[in-house]
């Protein structure tokens, strides 16, 4: 279900313009991101889209209809809508919270349950959390509970604004791979308000940069953005590292992938003068016994210098080079899909392979 | 004096009879409960109004503040010889003063819900019934309830002052005591007030304990992780 934003202006009695004459399309099936910094309309478009907020001027479509032509509380039951500190409602059951919008809507209280049990699986909750009462849930797991609450409805639309923003940095990257592990399976229409470029980066497939005053500046897809910034404004809010940043979109296919000479943990190591890589059982990295270092008898963990990340083969190249730089080794870590170490990459082949990308990654 | 108080209680006469204790206290608890519930009939829908819909609340807390300012004694007194009929201007004067705790409790409790919540819930699609009904009003009870506990608190140590314009109830014995100077009448009058606003209020917790919900109570006390524990 698309969305179309044309000529929209959001103006406020006291004369703020929110929202500048903005035209956009939302593809159906994508994640759109609206960033930029605060006081540029983002969170103002998007609350557009679900009459939270009416324009002053310009029309918003829905799958090709004008949101205004449906009864506002109809329309919102149809559209998912997530926002920061999730807003769950305190006096009410993890369980209830969920099924909000299907009882709303007027189904029958089991089939609602049901439902919500379901969601609850889907986001990655466990069942018996269902009984608990928001207070009883970490941050983290009220964001959560926040996405299956919109999801409930099944709508084929998702409002998100700033919902990760207020969790801590770790959580807040399991909860974007969640959203987008989520996104593969359900292919929703979403849009997602923030005011983190790398997150928009993260998660859009296209990217809107929004500037004080509500006017849209660039429209694109991540990688176009970082690449191509329109102008100054766009440039500085991606911000100094877009270079590095834009590796995220270039593929690492073609690095030669080397052996390195392997270690078992638990294993008599004997010496070498070189680095060499400890792996378990499983032939999962564990970390670098460094050269000529003596092991009496078996190699446990403790005889090891802690590896750098890992970069599983097939992600994007900006792993590959992150993997090399951190590895005390100098040898960045190549994993396969189950975690298995497959070899090493030098930061030298990762940066030959980016100065031979004919794109360039940084213009 | 001690020793008047007890002979004052030990007296069956006391206990008997239109001016026997069981009397003057079910007389207190209706003035005490009949001015809850007139000022409650007035002054919550007004409090949900105002909290619900954000509209006139500077002009709620203004009229709040000016209907505390009233004396209610001269209040009373003004009523009774407006109506001539002690019942009525008691009644009148006590609904008075039981509006505006009522009122300020019920309006704060809305304004406290959390904004994000309010707006979750519209954004869900909740009409503005089903917001103020399934969401705040559950949220705000704790507020609610403690602003109809303090009027409760105020409604009978006031009825008892009322007995000046020729109200039952137990004001009768301080102010019967205090004209014939039985100064043990006036303590006990003093000591079964007091006692009757404690046990109303134990009441009015129990019952505020048995309608807050759970999650809101443990919103409260903020025990995030105890559960988890």
């Amino acid at each position: 279900m698309g969305i179309e934003f044309r000529g929209v202006t959001k103006k406020y009695p006291d004369g703020t313009v929110a929202v500048d004459d903005l035209n956009l399309t939302i593809e159906d099936g994508t994640i759109t991101v609206f960033v930029g910094p605060s006081g540029c309309g983002k969170t103002t478009s998007l609350r557009m889209i679900n009459r939270m907020v009416e324009p002053t001027s310009g029309t918003i479509l829905l799958d090709g209809a004008d949101v205004r032509d449906s009864d506002a509380a109809l329309l919102r039951r149809g559209i998912g809508y997530v926002i920061q500190h999730a807003g769950l409602f305190p006096h009410r059951t993890v369980l209830s919270n969920v099924a909000t919008v299907p009882l709303l809507s007027g189904w029958d209280k089991r089939k609602a349950r049901e439902r919500a049990a379901e969601l609850l699986e889907t986001v990655g909750l466990p069942a018996e959390l269902g009984k608990r009462y928001p207070a009883q849930l970490s941050g983290g797991q009220q964001q959560r509970v926040g996405v299956a609450r919109a999801l409930a409805a099944d709508s084929p639309v998702l409002l998100m604004d700033e919902p990760f923003s207020a969790v801590d940095p770790v959580v807040r990257e399991g909860l974007q791979d969640e959203l987008l592990r989520l996104q593969s399976q359900l292919g929703k229409t979403i849009v997602f308000v923030t005011h983190d470029i790398d997150e928009a980066v993260r998660l859009g497939d296209k990217v809107a940069v929004l500037r004080v005053g509500g006017r849209l500046a660039q429209y694109g897809t991540p990688a176009d953005v970082l690449r191509h910034p329109v102008d100054d404004f766009v440039a500085g809010f991606v911000g100094k590292d877009r270079g590095y940043r834009g590796l995220s979109f270039l593929s690492a296919g073609d690095v030669l992938v080397e052996d390195v000479p392997t270690v078992r943990v638990g294993g008599a190591p004997g010496e070498s003068a070189d680095w060499r890589l400890a792996v378990n059982d499983e032939g999962e990295p564990r970390g670098w016994l460094p050269p000529s270092s003596t092991v009496d008898g078996e190699l446990s963990e403790s005889d090891l210098v802690a590896g750098g990340s890992l970069y599983q083969q097939g992600t994007p190249i900006r792993g590959a080079l992150d993997a090399a730089l951190s590895s005390p080794a100098s040898l960045g870590v190549v994993v396969d899909a189950d975690g298995k170490a497959i070899g090493v990459v030098t930061a030298r082949q990762v940066l030959d392979v980016i100065e031979n990308h004919p794109q360039g990654v940084t213009r | 004096m001690i020793g008047e108080i007890v002979d004052w209680f030990t007296s069956s006469a006391n206990w008997q009879g239109a001016d026997g204790v069981p009397t003057r206290v079910l007389q207190h608890l209706g003035y005490v409960l009949l001015a809850l519930v007139l000022a409650s009939v007035i002054a919550v829908p007004i409090g949900l109004y105002v909290g619900h819909t954000g509209r006139g609340g500077v002009l709620l807390v203004g009229s709040g503040n000016v209907i505390r300012a009233l004396p209610t004694l001269g209040l009373v007194t003004f009523l009774f010889l407006l109506f001539t009929d002690s019942d009525v201007a008691a009644i009148i004067g006590l609904v008075v003063l039981a509006i505006p705790p009522i009122l300020a409790g019920t309006y704060a409790g809305l304004q406290a819900v959390d904004r994000a919540v309010v707006d979750a819930a519209e954004g869900m699609g909740m009409r503005g019934g089903q917001r103020l009904w399934q969401i705040e009003v559950p949220i705000a009870l704790p507020l609610v309830l403690g602003g109809v506990r303090n009027a409760v608190l105020q409604l009978v140590a006031t009825a008892a002052v009322a007995a000046y314009v020729g109200l039952g109830g137990l004001g009768r014995y301080l102010l019967d005591g205090l004209a014939i100077l039985d100064y043990g009448e006036v303590a006990a009058g003093a000591i079964l007030t007091a006692l009757l606003a404690i046990v109303l209020d134990i009441v009015l917790a129990t019952i505020q304990r048995a309608l807050v919900p759970r999650g809101v109570r443990l919103a409260e006390a903020g025990t995030k992780k105890e559960v988890e524990a």
